[in-house]
C-alpha cells in the first residue's frame, strides 16, 4: 500500500481535481448565461420564446446526465457524418463541458426564473408608479433581489456540478474520478485511491458551501 | 382635474367595482371610505392604471387616458404619486438611493440634483438621518413617509394613497397622518382610501362611500360624519366608533 501513497501519484490526483473543479466551474458559468436566456423565454409574453425554453428544459432535466454525455460524444459524430460524409472525433473535455453545460443551463433557468418570481409583486406596482422602464427595473430592482433568492440553490447546484463531472470519466476525460480508477487499476487495489478521491471531492465542495456562506452574509446587508 | 367615469372591473365572477364615478378638483382631499371588499382600493388601482377598469374611462386633466396610446398614457400616469399599504420601498437600495433612482432614470435628472432633491422630501417627512438606511433597519412609520417622500420626488400633481396607515403598529398611524395632512395643507390634490375615520373627518374634504363596488353616498366630509343620509353609512358609521 505505502507504494500508492507517492507524491507523483497525489499529484496525478491532484491535477484531476483540478479538471474536475474547472469542468464544474465553466459549467457553472456557460450555465448561467443559458438559464437567464432560458427563464427570459419562459416569461417571455411571447408564445415561441416559452416553447423552446420548455422544450430545452424538459429534454435536458428529464434525461439522465450520461446519456447526454454518451449522445454529444457517440450521437453526434453520427449525425455530422450522415450530414457531411466525414467521420470526426470529438475533443473529449469539450462534450464534457458542452453537455455539463446544457445541463446546467437547463436547472438554472428553473432556478432564476423562480427568482425573479418569487420578487414581491408589490416591487414591480412600485416601479410601475414611479415610472420606471421594463429594464431598468430588471437591473436595478429585481434581478439584485432575485439573485439573492438564488445565491443557496446556485450553490448546491455548483457543488452538483463538481459530483456530476465525475461522469465524464465514461468517455475518458481524465478528471478525478478518471484517474481515480486508473490508479486503482494499476495497483490491483481501489480502496485507497478511491478514499483520496472522497477526500478530494469533499474539499472541494466544502470550500464551495463555504464561499456561498460568505456571499450570503455580505449580501444580508439589506436584511 | 381627475375625472372617471363609469368604472367597472371584474375578478372572474366578483364585480370589485360596479360602474362607479367621481370628480376630484384640483387641492381636494377625497377620502374613499367602506367595508373591507368594498372595491375602494380596487377603485384607486384602476384610477391609477395597476388595474385596468374592463369598463368606463379615466381623464386627468381633461385628457383621457387611453392605455392604447402608450407615449401619452405614461406621460399621464407619471402626473399621479402612489403610496402602497405594504410601502413596497426596494430593500436592496437605501432610503436615499430609493428616492433618486426613478428621477435619475426617469426624469433624467443628474445625481446632484435628483440627490438634493430627495434630501428635500426626506427633510420634509422627518427622516433626514435615516438617508443612508435600508428600508429594513426602519420602523412601519418611517417606511411609509419614505414611500411618501419617494413618489413626492417625482412631483406629481395627484397623490393616491392606498390605505396607507392600514399595515402600520397602531404607534406609527400618527406620524404618517401628519405627513398627509401637512401634505393636504400645502394645496396637494389626494385621494386616500382609508379606515382612519378621524383623518377623514379632519383633514378630507369630501368622502365617498362604497360598499359592493358601489356608491352608497358622497358628501363633504362634516356632514357624512355628522349626518349621514344613508342607513348602510348609518350602520357602518355607529359599528366603527367606539361609544
Amino acid at each position: 500500500m505505502n507504494k500508492i501513497f507517492t507524491l507523483e501519484n497525489l499529484q496525478f490526483l491532484l491535477q484531476g481535481a483540478g479538471v474536475s473543479i474547472a469542468l464544474a466551474f465553466g459549467a457553472l458559468v456557460i450555465g448561467a448565461v443559458l438559464g437567464v436566456i432560458g427563464a427570459a423565454g419562459k416569461l417571455s409574453k411571447i408564445k415561441v420564446f416559452n416553447w423552446i425554453a420548455n422544450i430545452y428544459v424538459e429534454i435536458f432535466r428529464g434525461t439522465p446526465m450520461l446519456l447526454q454525455i454518451y449522445f454529444f460524444y457517440l450521437g453526434i459524430p453520427v449525425i455530422i457524418s450522415m450530414i457531411t460524409g466525414t467521420r470526426v472525433r470529438m475533443n473529449i473535455y469539450i462534450v464534457a463541458l458542452v453537455a455539463l453545460s446544457l445541463n446546467s443551463g437547463a436547472y438554472q433557468t428553473e432556478l432564476i426564473r423562480s427568482g425573479i418570481l418569487g420578487v414581491d409583486k408589490g416591487q414591480w406596482e412600485a416601479c410601475e408608479t414611479l415610472g420606471i422602464s421594463y429594464w431598468t427595473m430588471m437591473k436595478e430592482v429585481i434581478l439584485p433581489q432575485a439573485f439573492k433568492r438564488i445565491v443557496p440553490p446556485l450553490v448546491s447546484e455548483f457543488i452538483t456540478l463538481i459530483k456530476d463531472s465525475s461522469l465524464a470519466s465514461v468517455i475518458g476525460t481524465a478528471e478525478l474520478m478518471y484517474r481515480t480508477q486508473a490508479l486503482g487499476a494499476r495497483y490491483y487495489n481501489y480502496l485507497y485511491p478511491l478514499m483520496i478521491a472522497a477526500v478530494m471531492y469533499l474539499i472541494m465542495t466544502l470550500f464551495v458551501s463555504w464561499i456561498g456562506k460568505k456571499i450570503e452574509k455580505r449580501l444580508s446587508v439589506s436584511d | 382635474m381627475i375625472k372617471a367615469e363609469h368604472l367597472s372591473k371584474n375578478f372572474g365572477k366578483l364585480h370589485a367595482l360596479n360602474d362607479v364615478s367621481l370628480e376630484v378638483k384640483k387641492g381636494e382631499v377625497v377620502c374613499l371610505i367602506g367595508p373591507s371588499g368594498s372595491g375602494k382600493s380596487t377603485f384607486l388601482r384602476c384610477i391609477h392604471g395597476l388595474e385596468l377598469p374592463d369598463q368606463g374611462k379615466r381623464y386627468l386633466d381633461n385628457e383621457l387616458m387611453d392605455p392604447s396610446d402608450p407615449k401619452k398614457y405614461r406621460e399621464l400616469r407619471s402626473r399621479m404619486g402612489f403610496v402602497f399599504q405594504h410601502f413596497n420601498l426596494f430593500p436592496n437600495k437605501t432610503v436615499l438611493d430609493n428616492c433618486v433612482l426613478a428621477q435619475v432614470s426617469v426624469l433624467k435628472r443628474n445625481e446632484e440634483e435628483a440627490k438634493k432633491i430627495a434630501l428635500d422630501y426626506l427633510a420634509k417627512v422627518g427622516l433626514l438621518d435615516k438617508k443612508d438606511s435600508y428600508p429594513n433597519a426602519l420602523s412601519g412609520g418611517q417606511k411609509q413617509r419614505v414611500a411618501i417622500a419617494r413618489a413626492l420626488c417625482m412631483e406629481p400633481e395627484i397623490m393616491l394613497f392606498d390605505e396607507p396607515t392600514s399595515a402600520l403598529d397602531p404607534e406609527m398611524i400618527k406620524e404618517v397622518l401628519e405627513v398627509m395632512k401637512e401634505l393636504a395643507n400645502q394645496g396637494m390634490t389626494m385621494i386616500v382610501v382609508t379606515h382612519e375615520m378621524g383623518f377623514a373627518r379632519k383633514v378630507g374634504s369630501r368622502v365617498v362611500f362604497l360598499e359592493s363596488g358601489k356608491v352608497i353616498e358622497e358628501s363633504d366630509a362634516e356632514t357624512f360624519f355628522t349626518n349621514p343620509k344613508s342607513e348602510r353609512a348609518k350602520d357602518f358609521l355607529s359599528k366603527v366608533f367606539y361609544e
